[in-house]
C-alpha cells in the first residue's frame, strides 16, 4: 500500500499521527534495553525504529511486537534522541488495523472465568487497544 | 479539605475495595471526597494517535465536570488518562476546539487533576499523616509497586520522580510499617497482555514478585486495579514464600484502625490460637 509519490500508506500514516520521526534514532539500544517484555518481541524496539527508517512495510504489519508491547512508557522514558516509542508502538497498531483492517481481538475470545474476574479496566485497554 | 471525586468504573466493580476504604480514611482525615454527580469510564488507556479525539470526549467530559474545583481519583490508570487529556487541552488548540465544541462545555485545562497520594502528601502532609494514624503498622514489611500510570511520562503526570519515587514509601513510613525498596517497583506488570499474552504478563509479573521477595517483602502495595489482579493471578507461586499484595487505600484504613482486607487477614492470623 503505498502514496502516490511511492512511499509506504502504513509508515507515513503511522509518521502523521504518532508526531514521531523515525529518522531521529541513532540505533543505541537503550529502549530494546528498557522495555519489559522484549525477550517475547521478534522485533525489538530499537529493531522497529530501524525498519521503519528503511520503509520495511511489509515486515513491520506482519511483526508481533506492536500487538505484544504493553504501553509501559519505559522505552520513552529513557531514550536520549527523546522519540516517544510508546507513540510508534500506538501509530503502528492503528495504522495497521486502519490501512489493513481486523481486529485483533474481541469478547468472544474470552473464557467466562476471565469476564468474571478481570478489572473493568484491563477489559476496556484491550478492546480500546486492539480493535477499531 | 474539599475535593470533586472521580471514581471510574473498576472502582464500583472489582476495585470496590479501594474505593470504601479510601472514601473511610479519607473521612477519619477531614478530607472531603464528593462524588461526580455524573460520570463515564476514562477509557482506560489515553489514546496515543493524534487524531483520536473521540476517546478524549468521556475525560474531559469530566475534568470539565469538575468546574475548576480540584479533582481526585484514586485508580492509576483513571488518573494517568485526566491528567495526559488535561495536558493535551492546555497545549493542543486544535484538539481543545474539537472537543470543547463536540461536547458543548467550556475547558482550557484548568483545575488541580491529583492521585490520592499527592494529596496525602502535599495537601494533608505525611507528618500529619503520621500524627492521625491510630493503629501503626509495627513490624509490617511492606514494599510499594508502582508500576508505570502514575511515573510516566514523567513531563505530563509530574507525580514523582520517574526512576526513583518516594511518594508510596513515605506514606508507608507514616503509617508506621518498614519500608522495603525492591528495584522492580517501577517496571511495568505487563498491563492488559494478562488477558492477550498470558505468558508474557506471566514473566513480567514473576520478576517484580521475586524481586519483592528477595527484598524481604511481605507485602505489596499498589494504586492500579489492574497491577493488582495481575500481580494475583498471573505468577506461579507455588513453594515460594507468600505475599500479599493490598491496595494503597487498604493499610491506610488499617493504620487508621478502621476495617480493611488487610487489617482482616492481619486480624485473623493473629487469632489463630497457638499450639
Ligand atoms: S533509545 Fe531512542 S535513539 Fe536509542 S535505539 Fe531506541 S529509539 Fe533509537
Ligand atoms: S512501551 Fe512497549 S515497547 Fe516500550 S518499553 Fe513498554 S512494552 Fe516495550
Amino acid at each position: 500500500m503505498t502514496t502516490e509519490t511511492g512511499k509506504s500508506r502504513l509508515i507515513e500514516d503511522m509518521k502523521m499521527h504518532s508526531g514521531q520521526d523515525p529518522n531521529g534514532c541513532y540505533q543505541c539500544g537503550k529502549c530494546s534495553a528498557a522495555c519489559p517484555v522484549s525477550a517475547a518481541l521478534d522485533l525489538k524496539p530499537h529493531q522497529v525504529l530501524r525498519y521503519l527508517q528503511m520503509g520495511l512495510e511489509n515486515e513491520l504489519a506482519e511483526s508481533k511486537t506492536p500487538w505484544v508491547c504493553a504501553s509501559c512508557f519505559t522505552c520513552a522514558a529513557r531514550c536520549p534522541r527523546d522519540i516517544d516509542l510508546a507513540r510508534v508502538m500506538e501509530g503502528l497498531r492503528l495504522s495497521i488495523l486502519r490501512n489493513r483492517g481486523g481486529n485483533k481481538f474481541g469478547p468472544a475470545e474470552l473464557t467466562p472465568e476471565q469476564l468474571e474476574k478481570l478489572p473493568q479496566q484491563a477489559l476496556v485497554s484491550g478492546f480500546r487497544k486492539y480493535n477499531k | 479539605m474539599r475535593y470533586r471525586y472521580f471514581p471510574g468504573c473498576t472502582l464500583k466493580g472489582q476495585a470496590k475495595s479501594m474505593e470504601d476504604t479510601t472514601l473511610a480514611a479519607a473521612k477519619a482525615m477531614g478530607i472531603e471526597l464528593e462524588e461526580l454527580s455524573e460520570w463515564q469510564c476514562c477509557g482506560a488507556v489515553y489514546p496515543l494517535y493524534e487524531d483520536e479525539l473521540i476517546s478524549l470526549l468521556s475525560p474531559v467530559r469530566t475534568l470539565a465536570a469538575a468546574e475548576g474545583e480540584p479533582l481526585v481519583s484514586l485508580c492509576a490508570a483513571c488518573h494517568h488518562v485526566l491528567k495526559r487529556a488535561q495536558e493535551l487541552m492546555q497545549r493542543n488548540e486544535d484538539a481543545r476546539k474539537k472537543v470543547t465544541d463536540h461536547l458543548e462545555v467550556e475547558y482550557a485545562g484548568e483545575g488541580r487533576v491529583l492521585h490520592f497520594l499527592e494529596v496525602l502528601r502535599d495537601d494533608l502532609g505525611f507528618d500529619k499523616l503520621k500524627e492521625m494514624v491510630k493503629k501503626p503498622l509495627e513490624g509490617k514489611k511492606v514494599a510499594a509497586y508502582y508500576g508505570c500510570l502514575l511515573l510516566r511520562p514523567s513531563k505530563v503526570m509530574q507525580f514523582d520522580d520517574p526512576e526513583n519515587p518516594t511518594i508510596m514509601e513515605d506514606m508507608i513510613r507514616a503509617l508506621g510499617a518498614e519500608v522495603v525498596k525492591s528495584p522492580y517497583r517501577t517496571e511495568c506488570c505487563g498491563a492488559y497482555l494478562s488477558v492477550t499474552e498470558e505468558g508474557v504478563a506471566a514473566d513480567t509479573v514473576q520478576r517484580i514478585l521475586d524481586s519483592a521477595r528477595r527484598a524481604g517483602a511481605e507485602i505489596l502495595v499498589t494504586a492500579c486495579p489492574l497491577c493488582r489482579y495481575n500481580l494475583e493471578n498471573c505468577a506461579d507461586n507455588e513453594g515460594k514464600t507468600p505475599i500479599k499484595v493490598y491496595y494503597f487505600s487498604e493499610i491506610l484504613a488499617e493504620a487508621m484502625g478502621l476495617p480493611s482486607e488487610s487489617a482482616q487477614d492481619r486480624g485473623t492470623k493473629e487469632e489463630v490460637p497457638q499450639g
